[in-house]
């Protein structure tokens, strides 16, 4: 039998449709790879094989009386920041030590309800801040990619950096993930798969750990734009529970492929061309305009003035808006508590050793610029820009139908090569931080390798709620591109002359 | 902009209920710095006559029935607690 890791989830769910194999026996190869890749890649901080294995039988059964739901049987990884019930739920935090919530987020719940199988949580960056996934508490993700003839580990980008690292070296068939200002496209850039960040209020964010609630927007990693498009079908719905959801149809995205993009107008925005970008970036960027050109589509130039400004914008938005959220974990209620003298103290000391550097550096960032006297100048003036870039984009969209720009500044980089210099670490979100300021959706799909051959990735920015397009769009790149599964699979220790990660 | 001191530190983390060492200020107080720096270019912006964003597509605010939806879920609330007594959070004493 062929390893049924290297599937796609669509090629998987027609194999359990044509019964070439059991919803089990698709589960337990999958169990079985997270335990060999597991200690090398730490892309899942909690495996819940007997779960799996529970709904996989249920699944089973399901199929052999050819009831199968959109998603029976499918094993698919869930970032560390949704709610499951009674399952390891810590936003990769200490602060939220033990936490196993007695309910479900919406999201998860969808997919539950569509026949999926959870196979664990996904490492990620603790609350979602940052971009390397090397703030998370239970250490960092390593990117099953590495560069030609080198053998040094790699960040796999983040903050869903576990899902993305697990989506890529076939530890699941898709898994779930967030993006706040890029969380979703930058890993999956750096890693060589697709990730889509709906528009905001297109998935419930009930239940998903709250880190800046007017950005934060759950969307799916997956190996293609069919997989991708599969997965946002069953996460997104109206929940009543979620006042910011929308109440709008989800429409089947997976008949939006194969439509081609005949006449489609593709905007290419000249802020996008930053000073001192790689001429690999360059390049790459170009292949996709002329690929969509050959393709039937019209390119155009446009103009997005107030682009510099977003990357700023959000470090006073989102940091502002996450000291509020984490005011919440005090130790009172749940998570971590560190005894002081007194009330006060207990707080203190709580939330200073629950937190981690980046999280602490966050949330004084944040109270300061809300604290008396700043709220105008910072807060304020930031969520004005916010209305400046969403008009940028507004104007666009009178003369485009999708934006195509580069996914992420640069390809994979090693660990700890920048986990110094926050300003730095935070550039890397510069393609990806407008559209969540806008509230705008962005699919970030791979598009070709680095010189040094690492993955890259192009980003698709559309109108709101029209993700049809950006699914449509980015097959013709996938189609032109190919797709790019790691080639060393180092971390199995049957690469030649590789040997296999012991520390 | 006026450069923020150690004392602001800890003031600000006095309020964000944040335990920090005197090697945390100094390491906050200039991260803090080179950030607010970054982010001045943001006070040049003309944004007379702009609204700040609240939504990203104009959405009226749902309201549903004021009504119960569920409770008698005590023993589920004080689950994950680090400290429960019958059903009620056990904390430090707060009033003297």
């Amino acid at each position: 039998m062929t390893d049924l890791t290297s599937l796609t989830l669509a090629e998987a769910r027609d194999g359990l449709a044509g019964k070439q194999f059991t919803a089990l026996e698709l589960t337990d190869a999958f169990l079985a790879a997270i335990e060999q890749a597991n200690p090398s890649l730490n892309a899942y901080v909690a495996v819940t094989a007997d779960q799996a294995r529970a709904m996989a039988r249920i699944s089973g059964n399901t199929l052999a009386k050819g009831k199968g739901r959109a998603l029976e049987g499918i094993p698919l990884g869930i970032k560390d920041l949704f709610a499951t019930k009674g399952v390891h739920t810590q936003a990769c935090s200490q602060v939220l030590d033990g936490f196993k919530p007695t309910y479900e987020s919406t999201v998860t719940q969808n997919l539950w309800d569509a026949g999926a199988v959870m196979l664990g949580k996904l490492n990620m960056d603790e609350f979602a801040m940052g971009s390397s996934n090397e703030t998370s508490y239970y250490g960092p993700v390593v990117n099953p990619w590495r560069a030609s003839g080198k053998n040094a580990d790699l960040v796999p980008g983040g903050s869903s950096g576990g899902s993305a690292t697990a989506v890529a070296a076939s530890l699941c068939l898709g898994a779930t993930a967030t993006d706040t200002g890029g969380s979703i496209r930058q890993p999956a850039a750096l890693t060589g798969t697709v990730g889509i960040k709906p528009t905001y209020g297109r998935c419930s964010r009930w239940g998903v750990v709250a880190f800046a609630s007017s950005l934060d927007q759950a969307g799916p990693i997956a190996k293609t734009v069919r997989d991708a498009a599969i997965l946002l079908k069953a996460m997104a719905s109206h929940d009543p529970k979620d006042t910011t959801s929308a109440d709008l149809p989800v429409p089947d995205y997976e008949a939006a492929l194969g439509k081609g993009i005949k006449g489609l107008k593709v905007g290419v925005p000249k802020e996008y061309r930053i000073d001192g970008m790689p001429a690999e970036i360059e390049k790459l960027w170009q292949q996709g305009i002329d690929w969509l050109k050959a393709a039937g589509a019209t390119i155009h130039e446009v103009s997005l003035p107030h682009t510099k400004l977003a990357l700023p914008a959000y470090y006073i938005v989102a940091p502002a808006e996450a000291s509020s959220n984490l005011a919440r974990y005090d130790g009172m209620r749940y998570g971590l508590r560190v005894p002081g003298k007194d009330l006060i103290e207990t707080y203190e000391k709580s939330r200073a050793q629950g937190f981690g550097k980046e999280v602490k550096r966050r949330i004084i960032i944040g109270t300061y610029v809300l604290s008396a006297g700043y709220y105008d100048a910072y807060y304020l003036q930031a969520q004005k820009v916010r209305t400046l870039i969403k008009r940028d984009f507004d104007e666009a969209y009178q003369k485009v139908d999708v934006l195509l720009t580069p996914a992420t500044p640069n390809a994979a980089f090693p660990l700890r090569s920048m986990s110094n210099d926050p300003i730095q670490m935070y550039l890397n979100d510069i393609f990806t931080v407008t559209v969540n300021m806008a509230g705008l959706p962005g699919i970030a799909v791979p598009a070709g390798l680095a010189p040094d051959g690492l993955p890259l990735g192009l980003q698709l920015i559309g109108k709101a709620f029209d993700e049809e397009t950006l699914f449509r769009a980015a097959e013709v790149i996938e189609q032109a591109a190919g797709r790019f599964p790691v080639s060393n699979r180092w971390w199995t220790g049957a690469a030649p002359g590789k040997s296999r990660k012991t520390s | 902009m006026q450069e923020v001191d150690e004392a602001t530190v800890r003031r600000i983390a006095r309020l964000a209920r944040l335990e920090i060492t005197d090697a945390d200020a100094g390491s906050l107080k200039s991260e803090l710095n080179a950030i607010l720096k970054w982010v001045e270019q943001l006070s040049a912006v003309d944004t007379k006559g702009v609204e700040a964003m609240t939504r990203v597509v104009s959405m009226r605010m749902k309201q549903r029935d004021d009504v119960v939806t569920d409770g008698e879920m005590a023993a589920d609330i004080v689950k994950n607690a680090p400290m429960a007594e019958d059903n009620f959070f056990v904390v430090p004493k707060v009033v003297e």
